[in-house]
């Protein structure tokens, strides 16, 4: 006998699972597409077309609709993201202070451009205006951590402590 | 007594399901319902726990915002904690995590009680003197004191550090010296007393208050709260709803983070009390997605205030219910319009609308809606504790208060400062700011973000408050003061604050999303070299179409950085576009460099340095550069220890 624990209907991922969860704890809640797409990203990482269709499917909601939505705020991603997301801050402060040198640097050392990820996955590399540690500037992000008063020369250090 | 805010014994009968109308008055004075000296003496313990170390203990209040977290506050706390235990100290010593100082460049920054001694920039590395010689010996670490910028001065205590005691702090109050994960502290110093009077009141009454207080908006277009409330609340409908604006999108300016993180109870109150006021019974408080700590703090905050009655139903036993939500925003800028946001939290694109309808008619979900800036609530608590009159005697004519200023860029002392309404740019920068870094000359201050605009020198006198603000063609804006020398390019600025904004522009009306666009090619091209006779004149034509056309403040405001460097620093785009030359050295296309030839000793460090390879010379001779091939990376001229690479 076949011990697989297949039931005749196609496996849902460990991911899967938790977007129908997400989906049912929302379904009747107003106004809950952008925070329901929010948590869809944490789940997979990013938005795949597949999430989008279901989305729509399970809130009633016009693919078209989610579409425009995702593409609108700069916070959802369509392609798959780097395992450690840099934003590099390039607002008023950290201009003043020299934030494009800084963002010239790691676009030369990880050899991407603004939104792009490393081939190996390592690093997406993204501008933001302002994180709100202006006091730092120049000051980047990475994953949750702040990482400010910054000079080209620091970033290979921090860099190495991400993989 | 658990804490502060719990009964005290089983004679208070205080729950959210049974609530008490006087539970918030009964913290501090109490017990009122019944008499007992044991249970007035724990509410003292408790208060005075919070407000002073008890007899023989130490305080030690550490940073714990965005900025000191960033520069290490967490490993600084383990580190302190363990060394603590080591030496068997632990209980002598409090260690309380608070909210942003305003000072984050100094971070992480650690206060010792008593005697307020003010460190700064304290690592690791440091723990073990500031146990040994400040803990045991009561000797103070001279090495992490604070210094005034040019005189060099250690000062012991925070109050009498110049960049504070100039200040007037009203809505900064509480940030860095309270705990903000605990509603006790809150409320031991005066917090929920503001609520307590308004629904004492009629919601007239309270409106009444705001008005007669002068309280402006501050979130930006600087509109008299007490009438918006008035608006809202003469709107007609059952169902009104109270919204915080949290999307600070301004770069460069960050007082709603730090109110946030640092006294989320503060803008909760002010929440409630415009709630009772206009009689509206849910909102929300809608936070840029770039603020996760601001996010988890004020979930913290809103979830005790559920457990002790000061949110949900009948609170206070006054009737009077308030559910509040959190909405995290997407990344968009041009959500912080408020029309804009309105449809983002309806889980739409968010694009602004024409006005009218203004929200306080037709808002969220169409019902009457109140919207309001972070710091703008923050100041309502206060209002009515202290009364209409005490606030209206701060500030000018038409601007009352104080306004937290976000001062960035070249100047001594960045942070958060909160000054009257009326002070000089002078006085903010140079008494509060301690002056341009490396004693270079003030060129100019971008005062109100993308919509503000560049003031010069001549403008220093000028008294912020936001009729003179708005007259010189800047804005207060969010309160975003950012200070440039001579090295900041007045184009490159302009250019910069553009493509912000064309950037964010939303598309949805075309001077704005072509406009920018167009305006944003031509100061391109001027910094790159490429400016052409008539660009000006083009540049203030689209600017005022912009201006006068656009459907929403994003794009009506987009031109004033242009404008205004236009106005004060035209010499500077002549000299782009007719000498093709950067007066400020910033524009890199515009810039040679050159080796001087009788202070280059030959050293060849350049030479190796020079990712294009272009620089020639044999060792001990003068180097060449070849122009043609030069990138303008400037790494030559940062390694030369000779000062031999000139730019210009
Ligand atoms: C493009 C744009 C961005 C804005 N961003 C913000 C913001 O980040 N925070 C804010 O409080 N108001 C912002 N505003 C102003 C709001 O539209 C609104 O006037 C304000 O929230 C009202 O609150 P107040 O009366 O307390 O100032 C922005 C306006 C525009 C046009
Ligand atoms: S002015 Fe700009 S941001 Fe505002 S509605 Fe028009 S296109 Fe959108
Ligand atoms: S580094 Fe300076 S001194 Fe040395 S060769 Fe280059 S220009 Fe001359
Ligand atoms: S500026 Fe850069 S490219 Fe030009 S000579 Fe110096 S090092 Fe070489
Ligand atoms: S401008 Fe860079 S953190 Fe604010
Ligand atoms: S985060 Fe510590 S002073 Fe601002």
């Amino acid at each position: 006998m076949c011990n697989c624990s297949c039931t005749g209907e196609p496996a849902l991922s460990e991911k899967d699972r938790r977007l129908v969860e997400l989906l049912n704890k929302y379904r009747t809640v107003p106004g809950v597409l952008i925070p329901v797409l929010q948590e869809a990203q944490e789940i997979y990482g990013y938005l795949p077309a597949e999430v989008l269709q279901k989305v729509a499917r399970e809130l009633q909601i016009p693919l078209a609709k989610v579409y425009g939505v995702v593409t609108f705020y700069s916070q959802f991603h369509l392609k798959p993201r780097g395992r450690n997301i840099i934003r590099v801050c390039l607002g008023t402060a950290c201009h003043v202070r020299g934030g494009d040198k800084i963002f010239a640097a790691l676009q030369k050392e990880l050899a991407v451009d603004d939104g792009e990820t490393t081939t190996d996955l390592r690093f997406t590399l993204e501008s933001v205006a302002c994180i709100g540690a202006c006091g730092l500037a120049p000051v980047i992000m990475i994953n949750h951590d702040t990482h400010g008063r910054l000079t080209p020369e620091k970033l290979t250090g921090i860099l190495a402590k991400y993989e | 007594m658990q804490n502060l805010m719990e009964a005290c014994c089983r004679q208070c009968t205080h729950s959210p399901q049974t609530p008490c109308s006087d539970y918030i008055s009964c913290r501090l004075e109490g017990p009122l319902c019944h008499d007992s000296a044991l249970c007035k003496e724990s509410r003292k313990d408790w208060i005075r726990a919070i407000q002073q170390p008890a007899e023989g203990k130490k305080r030690l209040l550490i940073c714990a915002g965005t900025g000191c977290i960033a520069s290490g506050s967490r490993p600084l706390k383990e580190h302190l904690e363990t060394e603590l235990t080591a030496r068997g100290l632990r209980q002598d010593v409090d260690i309380i995590l608070t909210g942003c100082h305003g000072f984050c460049e100094q971070g992480p920054i650690l206060i010792v009680e008593p005697g307020k001694t003010f460190y700064c920039r304290v690592q690791t590395e440091d723990v073990d003197e500031i146990v040994e010689q400040h803990l045991l010996r009561e000797e103070r670490v001279d090495r992490l004191l604070y210094r005034e910028p040019g005189s060099g001065e250690a000062v012991f205590a925070y109050p009498e550090i110049r960049f504070y005691a100039l200040q007037k702090r009203i809505v900064l109050q509480n940030c860095g010296h309270i705990n903000p994960e605990d509603i006790g502290e809150y409320v031991a110093s005066q917090g929920y007393q503001g609520l307590r009077m308004a629904l004492s009141m009629e919601q007239g009454a309270v409106i009444e208050e705001l008005k007669r207080s002068g309280l402006r908006g501050r979130g930006g277009a600087g509109f008299l709260t007490g009438m918006k409330w008035e608006f809202t609340a003469n709107a007609p409908g059952e169902k009104k709803y109270i919204v915080c604006n949290a999307d600070e999108g301004d770069p460069g300016a960050f007082m709603d983070r730090s109110v946030l993180e640092g006294d989320p109870h503060a803008v909760i109150e002010g929440m409630l009390i415009a709630a009772h006021a206009i009689g509206a019974d849910e909102g929300y408080i809608y936070v840029r997605a770039e603020y996760p700590l601001a996010i988890e703090r004020l979930q913290i905050a809103i979830s005790q205030a559920k457990k002790y009655g000061l949110l949900g139903t009948n609170i206070l036993g006054t009737g009077f219910n308030f559910n509040l939500h959190i909405k995290a925003g997407a990344g968009a800028f041009v959500c912080g319009e408020e029309t804009a946001l309105l449809t983002s939290i309806e889980g739409n694109r968010g694009m602004p609308r024409v006005r009218p309808p203004f929200p306080a008619v037709k808002g969220l979900w169409d019902k009457p809606t109140n919207i309001n800036n972070v710091e703008t609530y923050a100041n309502v608590p206060h209002i009515l504790r202290r009364g209409a009159d005490w606030y209206a005697q701060m500030g000018t004519g038409t601007s009352k208060g104080s306004k937290v200023f976000a001062l960035t860029g070249k100047v001594n002392n960045t942070g958060l400062v909160e000054v009257p309404m009326g002070l000089s740019l002078r006085e903010i920068i140079f008494d509060i700011g301690g002056g341009i870094r490396d004693h270079k000359p003030f060129k100019a201050v971008q005062i109100g973000g993308p919509s503000g605009g560049c003031l010069p020198e001549s403008m220093l006198d000028l008294p912020v408050d936001y009729d003179s603000l708005t007259a010189a063609g800047a804005m207060v804006g969010s309160g975003g003061l950012v200070v440039m020398d001579e090295e900041t390019c007045m184009v490159d600025i302009a250019r910069f604050f553009l493509s912000f904004t064309q950037k964010e522009s939303c598309g949805k009306c075309t001077p704005c999303r072509e406009g920018t666009k167009r305006m944003l090619e031509i100061l391109t091209r001027m910094t790159q070299g490429d400016g052409r006779r008539g660009d000006v004149e083009a540049l203030e034509e689209l600017a005022q179409v912009v201006k006068d056309s656009s459907l929403c403040g994003l794009g009506q405001t987009a031109p004033n950085p242009v404008l205004t460097t236009l106005r004060y620093f035209r010499h500077e785009y002549e000299a782009h576009i007719q000498e093709k030359r950067c007066p400020a050295g910033a524009c890199s296309a515009l810039l040679t460099y050159q080796i001087e030839a009788d202070r280059c000793i030959g050293c060849t460090l350049c030479a190796r340095v020079c990712p294009v390879n272009c620089i020639s010379g044999k060792p001990k001779e003068v180097h060449l550069i070849d122009s043609t091939r030069c990138i303008k990376c400037g790494a030559c001229k940062d390694k030369c220890k000779f000062n031999a690479v000139s730019r210009r």
